[in-house]
């Protein structure tokens, strides 16, 4: 039989910001309060400074990590493997 | 067996004409005009022992999905887990690719095939609800094909069929579900696996009706004899939809591993010199010819130049074509089909157009900011940064043609085409 969680996305300790596209309307609030991670396009939304679909944030930046996520007036924002 | 009637309007003077059969035909040589006439032709339906029994299959058959991103057909079923919710089952043929027409030829030519595979996966995980998710043209034949079954008492799982949009993002996973759901064909966030919460909450396996119909076979006629066809890796049958400067445009079907030469053989062969083919559709990416006419047609021998074999969709451009312009034409199209939801892709893509366009009309008219450099740089703006993959899928098809075509953009950005004409130079 397969593995359970075979198919699941790989168990990991870290976690990492993700961002719901269908609701993020570029307001840019996580990227003030997540400079290290986060900057803005030339449309005002997030991007990630290492290019990757979803940084990972270390454990130095959790609390502003939970901050973005609390002040996003989207609820645009979640982490993942919290 | 009753006999069924032609459903009335039946659209299959508008579909595109199946393929004579020919040796290595699986699918299209499996087809039949009604289940009596299916059930001759290939045989009853056998019913697996338990429903772990089609996973392992399948496993062993190594079937990869069909609907473009060759994911193990047999990983969805086992991503269901029992649970308090009934799973949801969904036979995907909203082919919102405008090159492809291979899901609306099998429905027009196998759909029993179709609906014995969606059958087969429902039993294998407890689902309670089964759905085919179609396109307006083949809801005809959809629709009779799943009313003759319920006349013969055939499914144990009642199948609905809805009507998917003819949108470019319609058949994304994602977007099927939030359909079937009851809400817009568009995509939605991914924060948690479809087959662990999908329509309506509930584990949901989405499978291009194309998968289906090889489940439905190999449930038939085993692994092994599935592997007869194909590679290693890549084993089995493909439907390829292969348009352009070819004299027989159309749906044929062919073994993993065949050459892209030998696909464009099936299909008639050029009509025109040929300069380069696109592979995968308008998210796929461009291989120059002739030298892309030895490549196989397989995960590990297109991945070198970009491809993959994706939806098995192959569009060729002739030679006196200009590939800039081709190429420019279809981002246009891919940002109008932007489900404009996500910033980057909505604000993005039309920007990337935009300057694309410059590109390709350079000889004839300067834009100032019209350079490769900011076409490669908007492509890494937008790359990777939206709920789905369209923004990715543009990307793939701008830097392939920027690649590909590095000679062309050479030669607008100094004022001249090196081509007779504009468009895809088909006859």
């Amino acid at each position: 039989m397969s593995a359970p969680g075979a198919t699941r996305a790989p168990v990991t300790r870290e976690v990492t910001l993700h961002v719901d596209w269908t609701a993020c309307d570029g307001r840019g609030l996580c990227t003030e309060l997540l400079p290290e991670l986060l900057v803005r396009d030339e449309w005002g939304y997030p991007r990630s400074r290492d290019g990757s679909r979803e940084p990972v944030v270390p454990r130095g930046l959790r609390r502003a990590a939970d901050d973005a996520v609390a002040a996003c007036p989207l609820l645009a924002l979640r982490l993942r493997g919290a | 067996m009753t006999l069924t009637e032609p459903a009335p309007g039946q659209a299959f003077g508008r579909l595109a004409p199946p393929t004579p059969r020919t040796s290595g035909s699986r699918l299209l040589g499996a087809g039949a005009p009604d289940l009596a006439g299916h059930l001759r032709r290939n045989g009853p339906l056998p019913r697996l022992p338990r429903p772990q029994a089609l996973e392992l299959l399948l496993r062993d058959a190594g079937l990869l999905g069909h609907g473009g991103a060759a994911f193990p057909a047999w990983r969805k079923l086992a991503a269901v887990h029992p649970g308090r919710r009934r799973a949801v089952v969904v036979a995907n043929a909203a082919e919102g690719e405008p090159a492809s027409r291979k899901d609306r030829t099998l429905l027009a030519t196998a759909p029993h095939l179709v609906l014995d595979g969606l059958a087969l996966v429902a039993a294998a995980t407890r689902a309670g609800d089964a759905y085919l998710y179609v396109t307006a043209d083949a809801l005809p034949a959809a629709t009779r094909a799943v009313q003759e079954r319920v006349r013969a008492h055939r499914d144990d799982v009642p199948v609905t069929v809805v009507e998917a949009p003819d949108l470019f993002v319609a058949g994304e996973e994602s977007a099927v579900v939030s359909r079937l759901s009851g809400g817009p064909a568009l995509p939605r966030d991914k924060f948690t696996m479809t087959v662990e919460s999908g329509v309506n909450g509930r584990p949901t396996v989405v499978h291009n009706v194309e998968t289906l119909a090889h489940i439905a076979l190999v449930a038939r006629h085993g692994s092994r004899w599935f592997r007869e066809a194909g590679t290693e890796d890549d084993p089995g049958t493909f439907l390829a939809t292969v348009s352009g400067a070819v004299a027989a445009p159309g749906v044929h079907e062919a073994p993993y591993g065949v050459t892209l030469g030998e696909l464009v053989a099936r299909a008639g062969g050029p009509s025109t010199p040929l300069q380069a083919v696109l592979v995968g559709g308008y998210h796929g990416a461009w291989l120059a010819w002739p030298g892309a006419a030895d490549v196989p047609v397989t995960r590990a021998g297109l991945r070198p130049y970009g491809a993959a074999p994706g939806a098995g969709v192959v569009v060729t451009l002739a030679a006196g074509a200009c590939g800039l312009h081709a190429t420019s034409r279809l981002v246009d199209y891919l940002a109008g089909q932007s489900a404009a939801q996500c910033g980057p892709c909505m604000f993005g893509l039309p920007r990337m157009a935009a300057v694309l366009r410059a590109l390709a009309l350079a000889p004839h008219a300067r834009v100032p900011g019209t350079t490769a450099a900011e076409v490669e740089r908007l492509a890494g703006v937008v790359d990777g940064r939206g709920a789905c993959k369209h923004p990715d899928g543009t990307v793939r098809l701008v830097r392939s043609a920027m690649s590909a075509f590095r000679a062309d953009v050479q030669a607008h950005l100094a004022g001249r085409c090196l081509h007779e004409y504009a468009g895809w130079g088909a006859r």
